[in-house]
């Protein structure tokens, strides 16, 4: 793994060197993220396409067992700036879930404008937004500038806690609960979902646990922000723009105001 | 009309006679353009524009996002989703408006702090540093509604801590706090009042806005010297100000653009770095979250309110807390009088200066503990700050007066301005004549 835990490389010395935390055992607690490297990391990021089709196809034979998608409509799959699936793609891949009819009350075949169905299991948590709800927003020392310096932010997090099983387990008032790096207080209740091959990819990518992961977190991160490539690029947009008027402005305000400042003294 | 001697609006043609004899538009209009304004303001007098702006922008932002919102427990999240997902544009309505607040509270702390350096507080100006701290306050509570309007994690606990705090002040406390919250408890009612309450404030805002910008037609603005323009005759105002157009509405655009610039990256590129990650977690009275923080520009007071964790005499260290954030917002607003300095601009206060930095220091220093978990070593550190906000405004300000030195400020405007800028270098004069 060429990836390396920034968050402890960075933010443990500067802590220990400020003497604000120096016990290992509080260390031990906060979650270590991964700073894997995404495609749509920085102003000009932009989803890879074929890797949200692969998210989309862990997320369905892996995660969605458990796991629900409820703020996602299927239609946006055929969206630009996401998995862009064809139309007759989505529709088919909408067909193939069963959705109770708000108006009738019966069963039928899910239709484009539908959302994804809920969580299965009532512990497991919806994802729609789990890559903006989750995230190591608040290092280093509490300043949350890892999400700026390293782009650490929710899918890290999503891509860290599938790659950071311990393998260890302890059973805790009936319930088996398994060894996380990544997850806070390093105990979850999720069972490593991802094993090597467990999915196979028609575009031939190996299907490793850490691919799958990072393929499941990218998908997640657009479930969670679709708009995000229209977001980047109306950005730069607003951004050249403004940059060239206040300029112009600059110019404007410096001939206004020639005939009263020729130029700052030095004092 | 009081104010700085200059030219008043005179109607020419018919047309302007006839609309200026029913109602003076025109002359209001032309009153507020040429208004004389001292001509040796610096770059920290853009923010007032800046501020107008943000409250222009989340206005128009607000109400479009009204238009798609529901303001019902069990679907105001999911609607907000609707606008992320599938409103037209309104990811981007969204994000501007969120990140909007954001800039209008950078923009009313250096507004703030620059009124508190150059001491624009004092006479006769008392009213409108008044009326400022209270569109700053009111400022406070629609931010903070409108935080809980999402209904997600820190929107659902936010607001039951802050509304919590009022149920500490003893007698009125608990009615206060069930009237803000409808009820025993964070619930529908709440949210639909402070959404109710989320769309009024910005109008009330708004009004005290105009009041608080009309008064500089009488006590003019005040500027880095803390001189005041000469009144004695129209040619001595006119050679230590400029008309406000088009001298410092183009200066006041340029700022703002460059402000708009860097707001426009971090809407584009980090919408989300100076929100909570737990407010995309659907509210759930069940499940409190590990830590529970306010936005960032509430944090400063969030850490005073932390910063008591000890009973003082009959008050327990909960009230003393509410004492603490609501005392300190009251001691700002009483600077007008425990600043006894006869100098009026930090300029020439060579002391005061740096108190005044070491302030700037203390408030980012509790904006930071009030983001960390209530444990040492931040208790101590926000104790430690805590007690030097309230002591700058208690001791230090009444003190300085007397036991400061102050250097002698220029005798006019006009001196101050020679003596930073070389005259004319050609260009053509667009009113009146050059100062020289």
């Amino acid at each position: 793994m060429q990836a390396k835990t920034i968050l402890v490389r960075l933010a443990g010395p500067a802590l220990i060197a400020l003497g604000l935390v120096a016990t290992p055992a509080m260390a031990a607690e906060e979650p270590e993220i991964t700073d894997f490297s995404f495609s749509f990391e920085g102003p000009f990021g932009r989803f890879d396409q074929s890797q949200l089709q692969r998210g989309l196809q862990v997320y369905t034979e892996v995660c969605s067992a458990c796991h629900g998608l409820k703020f996602v409509t299927f239609r946006t799959l055929a969206d630009p700036g996401g998995p862009a699936l064809s139309e007759e793609a989505m529709r088919a891949f909408a067909a193939e879930h069963t959705v109770t009819d708000a108006t009738t009350g019966e069963d039928r075949p899910a239709t484009p404008t539908d959302h994804f169905p809920m969580s299965s299991l009532p512990n497991a948590p919806d994802l729609s937004l789990m890559a903006k709800a989750r995230a190591g927003f608040h290092g280093p020392i509490g300043l949350g500038i890892n999400q700026i310096l390293f782009g650490m932010g929710g899918p890290e997090h999503i891509a860290s806690i599938v790659n950071d099983f311990t393998g260890e387990e302890k059973e805790e008032a009936g319930v088996t609960l398994y060894g996380n790096h990544a997850f806070p207080g390093g105990w979850m209740a999720m069972a490593p979902p991802l094993s090597d091959d467990q999915v196979e990819y028609a575009d031939g990518t190996p299907a490793t646990v850490e691919q799958m992961g990072e393929d499941v977190a990218a998908f997640l991160m657009w479930t969670a922000e679709p708009h995000l490539m229209a977001r980047k690029q109306a950005g730069l947009v607003a951004v050249l723009f403004l940059a060239l008027l206040c300029v112009l402005l600059y110019f404007t305000n410096k001939k206004i105001w020639s005939p009263f400042k020729g130029g700052k003294k030095r004092a | 009309m009081s104010g700085i001697p200059h030219d008043h609006y005179e109607p020419e043609t018919a047309a302007e006679k006839w609309v200026e004899s029913r109602v003076p538009v025109i002359g209001l209009a032309h009153a507020t353009l040429t208004i004389p304004t001292p001509k040796n303001l610096n770059w920290m007098w853009i923010w007032g524009i800046v501020l107008a702006f943000c409250l222009a922008l989340q206005i128009a932002t607000g109400i479009v996002l009204a238009m798609h919102y529901t303001p019902h427990v069990s679907l105001a999240f999911a609607s907000v989703e609707h606008i992320m997902r599938d409103v037209n544009g309104g990811w981007a309505l969204r994000y501007v408006h969120a990140n909007g607040a954001s800039l209008f509270f950078f923009a009313v702390y250096c507004h703030i702090f620059r009124g508190i350096y150059y001491g624009s507080y004092k006479t006769p100006r008392e009213i409108t540093w008044i009326i400022g701290m209270l569109i700053y306050l009111l400022m406070m509570g629609t931010a903070f509604m409108g935080y809980v309007l999402p209904w997600g994690q820190m929107s659902f606990w936010g607001a039951t801590v802050i509304t919590g705090l009022f149920g500490a002040i003893p007698v009125v406390g608990e009615p206060i706090q069930t009237l803000l919250l409808g009820g025993p408890a964070v619930d529908n009612p709440t949210l639909n009042r402070f959404f109710s309450l989320h769309y009024l404030l910005p109008f009330v805002i708004a009004g005290l806005v105009i009041v608080h910008i009309w008064a500089f037609h009488t006590t003019g603005n005040n500027n880095p010297t803390g001189v005041e323009v000469r009144r004695t005759s129209k040619k001595e105002a006119e050679a230590d100000t400029l008309p406000f157009w088009p001298y410092f509405v183009i200066k006041d655009l340029y700022a703002l653009v460059f402000v708009l610039v860097v707001f426009a990256a971090i809407v584009g590129f980090m919408p989300n770095f100076l929100g909570h990650p737990d407010n995309y977690v659907e509210a759930n009275p069940l499940q409190t979250p590990a830590h529970i923080v306010p936005e960032w520009y509430f944090l400063p007071f969030y850490a005073m309110l932390r910063a008591i964790t000890f009973d003082i005499w009959f008050i327990d260290s909960k009230l003393g807390g509410v004492i603490a954030m609501f005392g300190s917002i009251i001691l700002l607003v009483l600077l007008p009088w425990l600043d006894t300095s006869a100098v009026r601009s930090g300029r020439y206060r060579p002391m005061f200066r740096i108190w005044f930095w070491l302030l700037v220091v203390d408030f980012v220093l509790l904006m930071w503990c009030g983001s960390q978990p209530a444990e040492q070593p931040y208790i101590i550190i926000s104790q430690l700050a805590t007690l030097y906000w309230f002591a700058f405004f208690l001791v230090i300000m009444p003190l300085l007066g007397v036991m400061e030195k102050p250097e002698t400020p220029p005798a006019t405007i006009e001196e101050d301005f020679a003596a930073h800028y070389s005259p004319a270098t050609g260009g053509t004069t667009l009113v009146g004549n050059p100062a020289e």
